[in-house]
């Protein structure tokens, strides 16, 4: 059966170019400690030294602000409660957005419990936050602001630039989540006035378990593990070799593609988001269509549950993902789109796509070919579908 | 997600038995709210005590679809007093067990089943 993958914003696999750059690392060839001072430490530290050239390069950030974690949830905790920490003197009020991913969402609660005041900003119907309520919301106990760069279910680039403008004029470090936007959107910390960023290996054909926090020199925060040296004491533990040199390669990889992969991609996107508005009725486009990352596609199908879609593209090979409440874990839908205003049961019957390398125009008609068929099956069965 | 349904699950939910409405039913059972993501509308046709034909509409996940399916299956030809017996867990259990999670949310099954009878029961009472 043909098999297209559309879920590419939960994870990529690795590219054949990483692999190779990463296997000499796992073996007897190059194992080192980069701490060791004989050869095959000095190679391996050649090495992480290179690999954070290249996700700096990515970034346009210089190595040493590049300090690499084990994935983009442990950069999140350690951008947030590193901060939250190291600043506590100055004030104890963070301020986010009620769109975040959970390893903000859930961390910035996690400092609530501990003291800290957080405001949780609204987001337009379009899925945006506006720089106004940050604004706004900035009081003079206002320590941190954390906004994510695109939104990881509906894909909306929000207004980094802007807010970090206002962040810097206001004396107040600005953390981006930028896990869904490096490789896949140009992406440049001086130009986005942020302090702290987020970004992972696995979301740009790297290796899972691997991610790093860019951290602007002279910000004040405060490690998350103790008990070594490395990265600067800002995270301890023998480095993630095979792992950092594989972000390292994909970092660069997907830097000198980003031009002409970003154009393609759009152009699929397009004729995906068109196919399915035109082919069938009752159908939304979930989030903005023109600030929008060229990879990320998410539709709420009226009258159908997200889950029973899941299943039917899986009998398709077609693999995607829903913010219903089944494959959320738990009894509410997404998050995200309920702070978008969208009601409950049209959040069910989301569905988000989301495009990569591997994806062809081929796959698009297939998914266009099959996926009305498959709407129209469950219409018929749905007890809210009067047609 | 297909991985922790059971095969019988899969079969009902690909190939739901007794979809629909049935047109002056003897009584309709529904059960759920779209905003918690599931509904069932179940409707029975009773002769003789006997329940005939059954059939349902549902709007919600595999599991929902696949017990709303399995019991329209065991309940025709049971008589009123054996339809009542039918409880959540045997709907499950009938179709080889459901995902932990689901067994709260998604398994109303029965619950529409046993409306339906007392629908049926609340119409012949009035007509008596």
């Amino acid at each position: 059966m043909r098999r297209v993958y559309l879920d590419h914003s939960a994870t990529t696999p690795v590219r054949p170019e990483v692999l190779d750059a990463m296997l000499p690392f796992l073996k007897e060839d190059a194992f080192g400690n980069p701490s060791t001072i004989y050869s095959y430490g000095r190679e391996a530290k050649k090495a992480l030294d290179e690999a954070r050239e290249k996700v700096a390069g990515l970034i346009g950030a210089r190595p040493e602000e590049i300090f690499f974690t084990s994935g983009g949830t442990e950069a999140d905790n350690l951008a947030l409660i590193g901060t939250a920490t190291a600043n506590e003197k100055k004030g104890r009020h963070i301020i986010t957005s009620s769109i975040e991913h959970h390893a903000v969402l859930h961390t910035a609660q996690y400092l609530m419990r501990l003291g800290f005041k957080v405001t949780f900003l609204p987001v337009t119907p379009e899925g945006l936050v506006r720089v106004e309520d940050v604004e706004e919301a900035i009081t003079p106990e206002t320590i941190l602001i954390s906004v994510m760069h695109v939104n990881n279910e509906v894909g909306t680039i929000q207004p980094i630039k802007e807010i970090g403008q206002l962040a810097r004029e206001r004396g107040i470090i600005f953390h981006t989540d930028a896990v869904q936007s490096v490789g896949k959107i140009p992406v440049n910390v001086d130009e986005l006035n942020v302090d702290l960023l987020s970004a992972s290996g696995h979301k740009i054909y790297g290796p899972k378990g691997v991610g790093c926090l860019y951290i602007r020199k002279g910000t004040r925060i405060n490690p998350l593990l103790h008990g070594g040296a490395q990265e600067r004491k800002r995270r301890p533990g023998t480095e993630n070799m095979p792992g950092i040199v594989g972000f390292g390669r994909a970092a660069e990889l997907a830097g000198q593609e980003l031009p002409q992969e970003m154009k393609r991609l759009q152009a699929l996107r397009d004729k995906l988001i068109d196919g399915i508005l035109n082919r069938i009725e009752d159908v939304q486009l979930n989030g903005d269509r023109e600030k929008r990352v060229a990879t990320n596609a998410n539709f709420s199908f009226r009258y159908v549950e997200g889950e029973s879609l899941l299943l039917s593209l899986d009998m398709k090979g077609i693999c995607a993902s829903s913010g219903s409440a089944c494959t959320s874990g738990s009894l509410d839908p997404s998050h995200v789109l309920l702070a978008m205003g969208i009601p409950h049961e049209v959040a069910h019957g989301s569905v988000r796509m989301t495009l990569g390398r591997d994806n062809t125009e081929a796959d698009i008609d297939y998914v266009l070919e099959v996926m009305p068929e498959i709407v129209a099956r469950l219409r018929a069965m749905s007890p809210l579908y009067n047609r | 997600m297909s991985r922790v349904y059971s095969e019988k699950v899969m079969d009902h939910f690909t190939n739901p038995r007794n979809v629909g409405e049935i047109e002056n039913p003897s009584g309709v059972g529904e059960v759920g709210n779209p905003v918690c993501g599931d509904i069932m509308r179940l409707y029975i046709q009773v002769e003789d005590g006997i329940i005939k034909d059954c059939k349902f509409k549902t709007f919600g996940c595999g599991a929902a679809i696949a017990t709303s399916s399995m019991v329209t299956e065991m309940v025709k030809g049971k008589t009123i007093e054996e339809a009542l017996q039918i409880t959540n867990k045997a709907v499950a259990e009938a179709l080889d067990g459901l995902p932990a999670q689901k067994m709260h949310c998604s398994n109303l099954a029965a619950d529409a089943l046993h409306k339906a009878i007392e629908d049926y029961r609340n119409r012949n009472k009035k007509a008596s």
